[in-house]
């Protein structure tokens, strides 16, 4: 075959239908548009997903008490005696723990001069700005001295930086919580809404010690008591394997029979978030499926035209083969002109995937990525189909007698 | 691939017991029934002939576009009947010019690029393709017409179109097939003038026809009749 010919005489016989040549292509354009957009959105959700996850700690175990059980009556989610310092300064032993983060959490009502605020405050240690890779943006974060002190200071979320000390510097101010006045040193990073669309910076943290003296209150049957431990994981160490040694180590801990039922529960919280957008990304799959689809529908439309163009241009065929043109040089011309459907199509349909991607972002909200691979492979396979669909009818072009091409009407 | 026959070096057409057998439905047709024939370099035969004679199958296994059932034809030597489909494309690229009755021009390209189109199908050319394609437009006479789309020109303005692609590649042998079918006299002398030119040049001209008066232009006529040769006469010089 001799490309240089096959080439022009494809793109020659494009320009000269150009309305055709459009409408054939349509059917590319879209399914490579919606391939695009499709697969922009399922990758940004799953990116937002990543994200969310690595900004819960990817690789933290959280543990809380289980319900307890007596004699048949369950006592629901968190009944089972909660856990102590002390149990924090075992498993702060372990060799996975990379840090062990108390916290205990608790409604407040926060006084600033006039204003006030219903808020959250966790108690936690300072393993708990670790376990979170959370920080400050001004000021800095609680002690150890502190917290084993239990002094009257605060870190607040952004929310409640900008809602009761608008306008002015928190840091050095105070406010009271519960009507424990706390002086305030940091002010958290912003993290913005939460997977469940609550606000992760209208929060105040504190340490542990002051949360249960003077906040928050003390447990009444265990002192010392912690809700809920983040242990945050060492690098190298297996998630799911890391969870059944502390799972073991609780047990021990906690004093539990063999054959017992645990009275705590360990999660992993990228499990969980990976569990609830499993279903948005199969719902991505299956969109980016039904966009395929249409691709295939436009490469049959790409067939049928073809087939039409070679029945009507079969006496230019027999000349072409009278003047000395192979069967492949006639294969080549048609496939040619099929492939260059498809791939200007493809070109035409990514512009409009992106475009219809970042519509899509400013008008719905969803989160999109458009990477350089998806219009690759969207284009990549828009070509595919050209091949595939095109060589059908570039063979019957190929196949023809001349003298029947040429002495054709 | 090509067997080589001995043969006179001015012969460039040998066809011996050429026969073409056509299947259709229950009954086979036989076009042509072992024809011998010989045609030399340089010479401008007409082929005469009713329809039904065998005249049009001859003229595609002369342009070898297609192969005998039987038979065997030589090109300069070379069997044709052994040729693969690229070798024959091969052959009439390089060696045959056709000249239809409706001309077969490209419609959508204008003069140049019809004439380009057989060199641009060549294997073995040493010379610059659009250089080629206006010395053989401005040959028949259509230098100053190279941009024009076929719609523009008239009938014989297109069949000169023709004649120059047919003279792209600097073939051995035009192969007119009722060159002047689709043309009013006039216009079929000028025509006609220019194949004997062409042909005064030493180019081998085979014409057919049933036109008595476009025949007369060759020296040598060759009359068919049930797939057989009935008279074969040349003209006394």
């Amino acid at each position: 075959m001799k490309f240089g010919v096959a080439l022009s005489s494809a793109l020659e016989a494009l320009r000269a239908n150009p309305l055709r040549s459009f409408l054939t292509m349509l059917g590319i354009m879209i399914g490579v548009a919606s391939v695009m957009a499709m697969m922009a959105v399922s990758k940004g959700a799953a990116e937002r997903v990543d994200q969310q996850i690595s900004s819960l700690g990817a690789s933290n175990l959280t543990v809380r008490p289980g319900s307890s059980r007596r004699g048949g009556r369950s006592g629901g989610a968190n009944s089972s005696p909660p856990f102590t310092d002390k149990d924090l300064e075992s498993l702060r032993n372990e060799p996975y723990a990379n840090a062990v983060a108390a916290r205990n959490g608790g409604s407040v009502t926060l006084v600033s001069g006039e204003e006030n605020w219903s808020s959250q405050a966790y108690g936690t240690n300072t393993d708990y700005f670790i376990s979170q890779a959370w920080g400050v943006s001004s000021g800095e974060i609680f002690s150890e001295k502190d917290v084993r002190s239990g002094a009257a200071v605060a870190v607040v979320g952004k929310t409640i930086a900008d809602t009761l000390f608008e306008g002015t510097n928190p840091i050095g101010q105070s406010l009271r919580a519960n009507n424990v006045p706390l002086k305030i040193i940091g002010i958290l990073e912003e993290k913005g809404q939460s997977s469940f669309g609550s606000d992760r910076d209208d929060l105040i943290i504190i340490p542990i010690s002051t949360a249960r003296n003077r906040v928050l209150g003390a447990n009444r049957t265990t002192p010392r008591h912690v809700e809920r431990i983040e242990l945050s994981v060492a690098d190298g160490y297996d998630m799911a394997e890391t969870q059944t040694l502390l799972e073991d180590r609780i047990r021990e801990i906690r004093r539990i029979k063999p054959g017992a039922d645990d009275n705590f529960r360990v999660y992993n919280v990228a499990d969980f978030i990976r569990a609830r957008s499993s279903t948005q990304a199969t719902l991505g799959i299956l969109l980016a499926f039904t966009a395929a689809i249409s691709l295939i529908v436009g490469g049959v439309g790409v067939m049928n035209i073809m087939l039409v163009s070679v029945t009507e241009r079969t006496r230019e065929i027999g000349l072409r083969m009278a003047v000395g043109a192979r069967k492949s040089d006639i294969l080549g011309q048609f496939l040619i002109e099929a492939i260059a459907l498809c791939l200007i199509g493809g070109l035409i349909g990514s512009a409009l995937g992106v475009g219809a991607a970042h519509l899509a972002s400013n008008l719905g909200g969803f989160p999109v990525t458009i990477s350089p691979q998806i219009a690759i492979i969207a284009i990549g396979a828009a070509g595919l189909i050209g091949i595939f669909f095109g060589y059908f009818p570039a063979r019957s072009a190929a196949q023809l007698n001349p003298i029947d091409a040429l002495r054709s009407e | 691939m090509s067997e080589q026959i001995k043969i006179n070096s001015e012969t460039l057409i040998k066809c011996v017991g050429l026969s073409k057998t056509y299947q259709m439905g229950e009954q086979q047709v036989h076009a042509l029934r072992s024809v011998d024939l010989e045609i030399k370099r340089g010479e401008m035969t007409a082929i005469m002939g009713p329809s039904g004679s065998g005249k049009s199958t001859l003229m595609n296994l002369l342009g070898a576009l297609d192969v005998p059932s039987s038979g065997e034809l030589y090109f300069s030597g070379q069997n044709v009947s052994t040729l693969s489909d690229d070798d024959l494309a091969g052959l009439r690229n390089e060696t045959i010019g056709f000249v239809f009755q409706q001309f077969n021009l490209l419609s959508r390209s204008n003069a140049l690029v019809n004439v380009k189109l057989p060199l641009k199908y060549s294997r073995h050319i040493d010379f610059d393709i659009n250089e080629r394609a206006v010395e053989c437009l401005k040959l028949v006479g259509l230098g100053d017409r190279m941009d024009h789309k076929p719609m523009q020109l008239s009938g014989g303005q297109q069949q000169r179109v023709a004649i120059a692609r047919a003279l792209a590649c600097k073939p051995s042998l035009i192969l007119a097939d009722e060159p002047t079918g689709a043309l009013d006299t006039k216009t079929s002398e000028e025509i006609m003038d220019l194949l004997v030119e062409l042909n005064n040049q030493g180019i081998t001209v085979i014409l057919v026809t049933h036109e008595q008066e476009v025949a007369d232009y060759a020296q040598r006529q060759i009359h068919f009749r049930d797939g057989q040769i009935e008279r074969d006469e040349r003209k006394a010089l």
